[in-house]
């Protein structure tokens, strides 16, 4: 991913991961025909069986341990392909592992590249084939793996090194404790559901024995027989209600606390009435108990609950594993002036990082050269960048807007790691704040409307028709119970877990869980041009003079532009320029040395083709690199295809008209704005956002980060700068367009099957209710169209899981 | 109509053994990697089980 090359001299290499970016959805014919390397399925250079040593012994491993079925099994899922292993850095595991008390090691790591079932099957195969290993298991949901071994903390790197060689990367993940508490909830809500699901399943038994026994014209039930069956009712609903209702009393408290009602303040409040007034009733030896309504509602709701709660941590697990491989990016300035870029972990106090523009600031420290503005508002919450001079004080988790810098660490390791998880984590959730989702905007009508129409019940009923305050009150509360909003509590969650699970499979991490509905919505597509309509790197064209591409390079190492990484990875080992001031959609400059645009550099030659950079230095003649840049492979049909579902396709650029024109008339786009500032690319997208338009955003460089940020909802390819990835609500693996579409069409999808729900819930109010309200509703009925509702919500959700399977 | 009484406790008794159960396989971590059950189906010899824990070989002095 990272465009600065290990220096040669380095250490004890593994092997790495292929970039995720390549494509990923190659055919299987491609695959198996002559030329393609016999590993990865990538075309092998004349006749040969691999395209690469690295691919040579990866299928050295699996074919030296009999696992050659992998590369059958891996045909089962056509868009899968095998890893093409390239040169990584080493990790310091030793700090990760954790000494078991019977004596053997466990270490638990984030799997990069995991693809599909048969990806799980290789890597436990081949670790269940080392005798030392106690445990190897890959968590597919989470995508981690739990490796457990008996031996010494050495073993690990061989360990952990196997895997690597067939391709995968492996990071070591001990952000445990940000995982426990989501855990623990989870738990919590799956526990109250089975308790909840055993008391309405017994007590729906009951009832249907009680509502028989009472309908029966020739020999009812006896009054002795009833009061035992409502008493038996009434022992395992009240402590069920008791235990599984706690996380909708617990909410409903808060938000009556903080004076406002949400969606669990009724629900409380219908559930406790109903079962307060049912033990009167079976008190008093009445006919009509509710236990049954009261339980199986907290039933369904618990269902809602925990596919929430499933949409969300999904949400958080992707987030925290983007973080996780992220944060591996810290360059740490070695003496004789190179660059290494290793863990966060590894950076010992003292030493120097080197802090790229656009990059995020991976440990503590004083700044100790350069001057830039400081994006803290991760850290402090301050909106405004703050300029940081050499002694300030920076956290990690700050964004670096300015130029390199050279930070000395205070404070590493584990400990900022996490903090810094947990911040950026808040933050995004933090995000959710802008948008009102549609859940909750429909509560925010019910609840009240909901509350008052039993409050009219019970006066109706009390004062007009003369009713006993008990017989009021008890048909208030069927009011109550069947307005509770059991299906609109499913109607959303239900159809967001299965739109971002299939979205997850596809290589889509959504990174907010109300990303969703506003990409339902969206109605203009913005397309950045260099790195997300073109190929992420761009190839180096010409023979340019080595000691100015050096130069040239030493410069270009400061910035994550795509043309300035692509000049670095042409020159090779470089050593990096002090003092380097980026200029965002300009170029980078130090002291009167100047690498950018045409016009940054003074430059004013006729426009040539393609794009370019221009290094200007005081006394030589400027020198221009021009880099052949392509659409993506899939970019024309995409844009096509956009327009016919009706969006409107723009592209906004900060590079030059001519190449921009070129690109916008290859792709067929019409309307194309050149030379935008980030600036003006966020006042053209408000501008666009005053006009009513909801504008997605796709973008991938820092001069992006404000637009996806100004957008209503923005993505980014996963080879974009840290800060965009941070920013975008949607990261797409892969080296098409085409998860853009499958995104918006699946979130217009789920977005009606939600509508849909909501107007089956709601419909169903409004028959009910007058029901309720004339006091007709006896328990069987209540129970009967509650759990019907309920049941038909879910059935529609489901009828998106096996549209989208097709 | 003893019966029911009867019938109660045993109905009652069964669903508790039920949920006994599946508070043991939520404890016991099978609700974690759901993707990952689904996926394992397919292959013939994939572990079932996470790897049964060897015990540590040491050599009899």
């Amino acid at each position: 991913m990272d465009a600065i090359a290990a220096p040669a001299s380095y250490p004890a290499m593994t092997r790495r991961v292929r970039n995720p970016d390549d494509d990923r959805s190659v055919a299987v014919e491609d695959r198996l025909s002559a030329g393609a390397c016999a590993h990865c399925g990538l075309p092998a250079p004349g006749g040969q069986t691999f395209c690469c040593p690295g691919c040579a012994a990866a299928h050295d491993i699996i074919e030296g341990l009999g696992l050659g079925r992998y590369y059958a099994q891996r045909l089962l899922d056509a868009g899968a392909r095998a890893l093409r292993p390239e040169p990584a850095e080493r990790w310091d595991l030793a700090r990760h592992i954790v000494a078991k008390p019977d004596g053997t090691k466990e270490l638990t790591l984030a799997v990069d590249g995991l693809q599909c079932g048969a990806c799980v099957w290789l890597i436990e195969s081949v670790l269940a084939k080392e005798p030392a290993v106690t445990a190897g298991r890959v968590n597919m949901t989470t995508r981690r793996l739990r490796l457990g071994w008996n031996g010494t903390n050495d073993d690990a790197d061989r360990l952990v090194g196997r895997i690597e060689t067939l391709g995968y990367r492996l990071v070591p993940f001990d952000i445990s404790a940000l995982t426990a508490s989501r855990d623990r909830t989870g738990r919590m809500l799956m526990r109250s559901l089975a308790v909840a699901g055993f008391a309405a399943g017994n007590v729906m038994l009951i009832s249907i024995g009680i509502w028989a026994g009472q309908g029966h014209v020739t020999d009812p039930i006896g009054p002795a027989t009833m009061a035992l069956l409502h008493w038996v009712s009434a022992l395992i609903a009240m402590p069920a209600i008791a235990y599984a209702g706690r996380p909708f009393f617990a909410s409903a408290l808060a938000a009556l606390r903080q004076r406002r009602t949400n969606m669990d303040v009724p629900i409380s409040l219908g559930v406790l009435l109903v079962t307060g007034m049912s033990l009167m009733e079976t008190i008093n030896g009445n006919d009509h108990t509710y236990f049954d309504s009261a339980v199986t509602l907290l039933f369904f709701l618990l269902v809602g609950r925990v596919l929430d709660h499933r949409a969300r941590g999904q949400a958080r697990a992707t987030a925290e594993q983007l973080l996780a491989l992220r944060s591996a990016d810290v360059a740490v300035l070695q003496p004789d002036g190179t660059v290494r870029r290793c863990a966060q972990e590894q950076v010992a106090e003292g030493d120097h990082v080197l802090v790229a523009a656009g990059e995020r600031i991976g440990v503590d420290g004083i700044l100790e050269t350069g001057t830039a503005a400081l994006d803290t508002s991760l850290v402090t919450g301050e909106s405004l960048p703050v300029q940081a001079e050499p002694g300030t004080q920076v956290y990690a988790g700050t964004l670096n807007l300015g130029a390199t810098l050279t930070i000395r660490a205070t404070a590493t390791g584990a400990a900022t790691l996490l903090a810094e998880c947990v911040r950026l984590i808040e933050a995004a959730e933090a995000r959710r704040g802008r948008f009102v989702v549609l859940a909750d905007r429909v509560a925010k009508r019910y609840a009240p409307a909901v509350h008052l129409c039993a409050l009219l019940t019970f006066l109706w009923w009390y004062f007009a028709m003369g009713a006993a305050a008990g017989q009021a009150l008890l048909t208030a509360s069927a009011v109550l119970i069947i307005t509770c909003p059991c299906a609109l509590a499913l109607a959303v969650p239900a159809v967001q877990v299965i739109a971002t699970g299939r979205l997850f499979r596809g290589g889509m991490l959504l990174k907010s869980p109300t990303a969703l509905e506003r990409l339902a919505e969206v109605d203009t597509v913005v397309f950045d041009k260099t790195g997300t309509l073109t190929e992420p790197l761009l190839s180096l064209g010409g023979s340019p003079d080595p000691v100015a591409l050096r130069e040239a390079a030493s410069l270009a190492i400061a910035s994550r532009h795509p043309l300035a990484r692509s000049l670095v990875s042409a020159a090779g080992a470089v050593v990096p320029a002090e003092g380097v001031v980026e200029y965002p959609g300009q170029g980078l400059a130090k002291g009167e040395m100047r690498l950018g645009s045409r016009a940054f550099c003074g430059e004013a030659v006729a426009a040539a083709e393609g794009p370019e950079m221009w290094l200007a230095r005081p006394g030589k003649a400027p020198v221009r690199f021009c880099f052949d840049e392509r659409p993506r492979s899939d970019a024309v049909e995409i844009v096509g295809r956009l327009r016919i579902m009706g969006l409107a396709v723009k592209l906004i650029s900060g590079d030059r008209p001519e190449q921009v024109q070129r690109i916008a008339e290859q792709l067929g786009i019409e309307d194309w704005q050149a030379d935008c500032s980030p600036v003006d690319k966020v006042s053209v997208i408000e501008g666009w956002g005053k006009e009513g338009r909801n504008v997605l955003m796709v973008g991938d460089g820092i001069n992006d980060s404000p637009a996806l940020a100004a957008a209503s909802v923005s993505a980014s390819p996963a080879t974009a700068a840290d800060v965009s990835q941070t920013v975008a609500d949607l990261v797409f693996q892969g080296s098409k367009l085409e998860p853009v579409l499958i995104a918006l069409r699946t979130a217009r999808r789920a977005k009606s099957v939600m509508r849909q729900n909501l107007a089956l819930s709601i419909g169903y109010n409004i028959v009910m209710v007058p029901l309720a309200v004339a006091g007709w509703v006896t328990p069987w009925l209540a129970a009967a169209a509650m759990s019907s509702s309920s049941l038909l919500v879910m059935v529609n959700s489901l009828r998106l899981h096996r549209e989208m399977k097709r | 109509m003893t019966i029911i009484l009867y019938l109660l406790v045993v109905s009652l008794t069964i669903a508790a053994g039920g949920l006994w159960f599946f508070m043991w396989s939520l404890r016991s971590g099978q609700y974690d990697d759901l993707d990952g059950a689904a996926n394992r189906i397919l292959f013939d010899d994939a572990a079932d089980a996470p790897i049964k824990k060897k015990a540590p070989t040491q050599a009899i002095p």
